[in-house]
């Protein structure tokens, strides 16, 4: 088998001692990084990139990926411990990883979400092996409408997930595509819904002033509100007993991380999807095939692994459009990309022929920055156990703090952190009136990879609708969108018909 | 609660009608030949905003929704307190970051919300406030080369610049 | 001092303003030097076509140690630049923040003139090199000569796809070149950032590209796509077979320019220590693989010569701003 000679190569290069310990250093540095609310991914491979200068690409490709290993795994803490998402790809594990932690099971969610990372991690790498170059070829294929359809398709595994109140619902995704509007029109190349002409409004509102805003400011001072000044997380111990029964826990939820782990590797390798859609797909799917899916929202195990399985997954592939096409396919890849430019590598279809040693250097370096994240990762976690049982009178301003150094951070602009402030103040009073605040940040991540799809499709078709159905791949993906979408309404139609009263939640 | 919800939900329409007009400075129809304007995708999402506010206010006449039946306050006496301290805390503290920098701005609003809202002892304070800027000072400005704003304080961190960098 | 002002001259530019502004250079260069980090403003996001730039720059700074003081990239990525422009025009320490640019240096202002920003009034630090541009089509599409192009093109009618980047882009201008001069009616689809527009073309999304041989390396070296022509004077070395437009008797060469600016108000003794620093990157044997490896032109530019520059391509772009209908003469 070549593949495995191949294989074998990379790993030699991989556990050359330079080689391993930049791959610790990465996960470590990720793990912070991406525990960090504000920083992220992408940034963490955006400030590491100059430091790179001084290894061979090899090694910086290595320490850059297990960075971004790591930061996959460190955003699930933050989701977790503090319910705020350190990035795009973690809001879906806040929805239970949060319950779990004000049930004093955070240490459960903390293994699960490790644990499951890990296979999401394991289950793409491998794929990736065995099947990079004819895969590369599928996200090609991916052009605007068949791009649509997916967001489209994203959105419908996800609706009728979060709140009670359907009116309300639509306000908030509603209200989340319209701040994603915000800023400049690509397509025609003008300044659009630049409000009260600030200047602040000429670029769409960054997903992380919003999450951070909704979950750092809104969601701790409802839990002031309601916590009246005492404490409300309860204290975690920890015992052998108690892990070995959290991981029989965890094994029993295999079907919903290796679900999660196959769709967001898939969902990774599409150009422009990236991790976040993918992590919501595999949320929607568990529920909708799980047991108990009146349990999501409360703290179910499998809302945890399904997401952190997949976004993990996801990352691995996007590297594999990046590698094989000089595609990103998301943006951390973006800026690898741009590593790959001062390293004076050409990424494209010639990669895998002319920089063997690279390519498969990384490809063994992702097995073992997986193995290493997980490790680390269990290591770290009574620390972070340690860090929740702090009173809450500290810990909330801590986070407070923590909030604004992060909303200014992640744009560098003190606009944002002023944006973030009132967002958090209004999405406060607004959850107040059970106005759900999820399906908004969602939608700020997934309008504008939507909106510019659309109508790019359009354009090409001169306007014809029928170029999302009569595609080989956009028909199949957008009809069981629009089935999946109008099920909720369908189900109240049908229950109506039959004389009953439509269930609520 | 009741009264919360309809005034909500007045200014959410509001800012829908605010969002819809902005959003009609591009075309915001069906170009032929070409799909939607610039103007199209926040214009129907601003529209459908209003509609679902719409559809909120009724059910705020039909009381259908639970915000619309209950009759406690919005915020009770404790609630009001707690968002005046805690939002004006917050606001006070980004207010200040323009004067004394984020570092320092961060401290004053640790000691503040410990001390006088937490009731701490001034050691526990302290000892959370004051290590506070120095950790952030090295993790964001001098490990990741993030540079927080430092206000009228400036001149303050050039020897630090100097001996770090 | 003397080599300074010898390669400078080697450029070709006036001699009087260029030695003058070098004698001043070369005097100041040691007396001023930055007290604290220096702004790197990019506009665009992070990865995008200045942002990796910006930090290619960023990495020859930091490997060579020529700035005492760290040059740290800030995304500013509002508005096709517009935040930037503004950001770096109220910049409250001008000798602290430069700016990498692109040709949106020029268009933006003209396309937003309520912002308020004079292109002129930036501090002319460095013009690093000129991106080129050439047409790009699908092998399978069996193209092989411009005229070959032109009959499929004209063919197709508005049914022939043109991806570019972004509206009223360096892409669009060139497509808007190509439809007046040859009689085609391409219908233009703009995208975000080059790398997306590549990917376009090598997915047959997309009938032709007018991308930077940058973008489009990648999928050329695979043999995916097929360059027809380049808007340089001549010929690129690494497309020796490729023919110029202007062989092929159409006047048009376009260029977009990779150039650091400083923010307006840039004190003379901190613009001279940039352009020393910058002198230097463009020396170092990174930038010049670089340039080779990536296909762009254009020798270093400093000083009043790239002040002239500016002034000459602002008044190129003000008139094909206009013919477009983007703005009013």
């Amino acid at each position: 088998m070549e593949l495995i000679g191949l294989l074998s190569d990379g790993f030699l290069v991989a556990f050359e001692p330079l080689n391993l310990g930049l791959i610790v250093l990465g996960v470590v540095v990720g793990l912070f990084v991406g525990a960090m609310p504000g920083l992220g991914s992408v940034n963490g491979v955006a400030i590491l990139l100059p430091m790179t200068f001084l290894v061979p690409p090899a090694s910086a490709i290595m320490f850059l990926a297990a960075l971004y290993y790591g930061a996959m795994y460190g955003g699930a803490i933050s989701s977790i411990t503090l319910g705020i998402p350190g990035a795009s790809t973690a809001v879906a594990t806040t929805f239970d990883g949060r319950p779990l932690a004000m049930q004093g099971e955070a240490d459960k969610a903390l293994i699960a979400a490790a644990l499951a990372s890990f296979a999401g991690g394991t289950i793409s790498i491998v794929l990736f092996t065995l099947f990079a170059p004819p895969l590369a070829s599928v996200a090609l294929d991916f052009g605007d409408p068949e791009i649509f359809a997916l967001m489209i398709l994203a959105f419908a595994t996800f609706v009728g997930l979060s709140g009670d109140d359907i009116a309300k619902t639509v306000f908030s995704i509603c209200i989340g595509m319209v701040m994603s509007a915000i800023g400049f029109d690509i397509i025609s190349g003008e300044p659009r819904l630049v409000l009260f002409d600030l200047i602040g409004f000429q670029s769409k509102i960054n997903f992380l002033v919003l999450a951070i805003g909704i979950y750092g400011i809104g969601e701790m001072m409802w839990t002031i509100e309601v916590s009246r000044g005492e404490t409300m997380m309860s204290k975690v111990t920890v015992s052998v007993e108690r892990v070995m029964g959290n991981l029989k826990i965890i094994w029993g939820t295999w079907k919903a991380w290796f679900m999660g782990s196959v769709l967001g590797f898939f969902v990774g390798i599409l150009p422009a999807a990236g991790a976040t859609p993918g992590s919501l797909m595999a949320y929607g799917v568990a529920k909708m095939t799980s047991r108990e899916p009146q349990m999501f929202g409360k703290g179910a195990v499998e809302g945890v692994v399904a997401p952190e399985a997949a976004n993990n997954a996801a990352s691995t592939g996007s590297m594999l459009p990046m590698l094989t096409l000089g595609i990103p396919g998301s943006p951390t890849t973006a800026v690898l990309l741009g590593g790959m430019v001062i390293w004076g590598l050409q990424p494209g279809p010639r990669l895998f022929v002319t920089e063997t040693d690279f390519v498969w250097g990384l490809i063994a370096s992702l097995y073992a920055a997986n193995l290493f994240a997980v490790i680390i990762n269990i290591a770290f976690i009574p620390l972070f156990l340690w860090f929740l049982r702090t009173p809450f009178t500290i810990l909330a301003p801590l986070i407070f703090v923590l909030s604004m150094v992060g909303g200014f951070a992640s744009t560098e602009r003190m606009f944002d952190v002023w944006l973030m402030l009132i967002l958090g103040v209004g999405g406060y009073l607004m959850r107040k009136l059970d106005y759900p605040v999820a399906p908004a940040v969602l939608a700020i991540v997934l309008g504008p990879i939507a909106e510019p799809a659309l109508r790019q499709s359009l354009l090409i078709s001169s306007g014809d609708v029928m170029v999302f159905f009569n595609r080989p791949i956009s028909g199949p993906i957008m009809i069981i969108a629009l089935i999946l979408l109008f099920m909720p309404a369908f189900q109240v139609v049908w229950r109506r018909i039959r004389g009953k009263k439509p269930m609520a939640g | 609660m009741r009264r919360a919800e309809i005034i909500t939900a007045l200014l959410m329409a509001g800012l829908s009608i605010y969002l819809m007009v902005k959003s009609a400075e591009l075309p915001i129809g069906w170009i032929p030949g070409e799909g939607p304007g610039g103007g199209f995708w926040p214009f129907w999402l601003a529209a459908f905003m209003l509609g679902s506010i719409i559809w909120v206010i009724v059910n705020w006449f039909r009381r259908k929704s639970p915000p619309s039946q209950s009759e406690e306050p919005y915020l009770d006496a404790y609630g009001m307190k707690m968002f005046l301290l805690v939002g004006g805390g917050i606001t006070g503290m980004i207010a200040l970051v323009d004067i004394i920098g984020m570092h320092l701005a961060a401290a004053v609003f640790l000691i503040y919300y410990i001390r006088f809202l937490g009731g701490h002892s001034w050691k526990v304070t302290l000892g959370v406030a004051l290590p506070t800027p120095v950790v952030t000072f090295l993790f964001f400005d001098i490990a990741l080369r993030k540079f927080l704003p430092t206000g009228f304080m400036d001149p303050l961190y050039i020897p630090l610049y100097d001996f770090f960098l | 001092m003397k080599t300074f002002v010898k390669k400078l001259l080697g450029v070709g530019i006036t001699v009087g303003l260029v030695s003058g502004f070098t004698a001043i250079a070369g005097k100041t260069a040691l007396a001023w030097e930055p007290v604290k980090p220096i702004q790197f403003v990019v506009m665009a996001g992070k990865g995008g076509g200045a942002d990796k730039l910006a930090r290619l720059i960023q990495s020859i700074i930091e490997k060579h140690k020529l700035s005492p003081k760290p040059v740290t990239p800030i995304n500013k990525p509002g508005g096709s630049g517009a935040e930037a422009l503004v950001y770096m025009k109220n910049h409250k320490d001008p000798d602290h923040a430069i700016m990498v640019t692109l040709n949106s240096f020029y268009t933006t202002p003209m396309r937003q003139p309520k912002l308020g920003v004079d292109p002129m009034t930036f501090a002319p630090i460095a013009r690093m090199a000129e991106d080129t541009f050439v047409l790009w089509v699908h092998k399978d599409a069996g193209i092989k000569t411009v005229d070959e192009y032109v009959k499929a093109a004209k063919a197709a009618g508005n049914q022939w796809i043109m991806a570019g980047t972004g509206k009223a882009s360096e892409d669009n201008l060139l497509a808007d070149f190509l439809n007046a001069a040859y009689g085609l009616n391409m219908k233009y689809v703009p995208y975000k950032g080059g790398g997306k527009v590549a990917k376009q073309l090598a997915g047959k999304h997309a009938n032709s590209t007018v991308n930077n041989p940058s973008e489009a390396l990648g999928f050329y070296e695979a043999g995916t796509v097929v360059p027809l022509a380049s808007f340089t004077d001549e010929r690129l070395p690494m497309f020796k077979d490729t023919p110029t437009f202007k062989e092929l008797g159409q006047d048009f060469v376009y260029y977009m320019q990779r150039s650091v600016v400083g923010a307006p108000g840039m004190s003379k003794d901190a613009l001279a220590f940039y352009q020393g620093v910058f002198k230097k990157v463009y020396e170092t044997t990174e930038w010049q693989t670089y340039i080779k490896k990536k296909s762009l032109q254009g020798e270093l530019l400093q000083g009043d010569a790239l002040a002239s520059y500016w002034k000459r391509e602002n008044e190129v772009h003000r008139k094909m701003l206009v013919k477009m209908g983007a703005i009013k003469g």
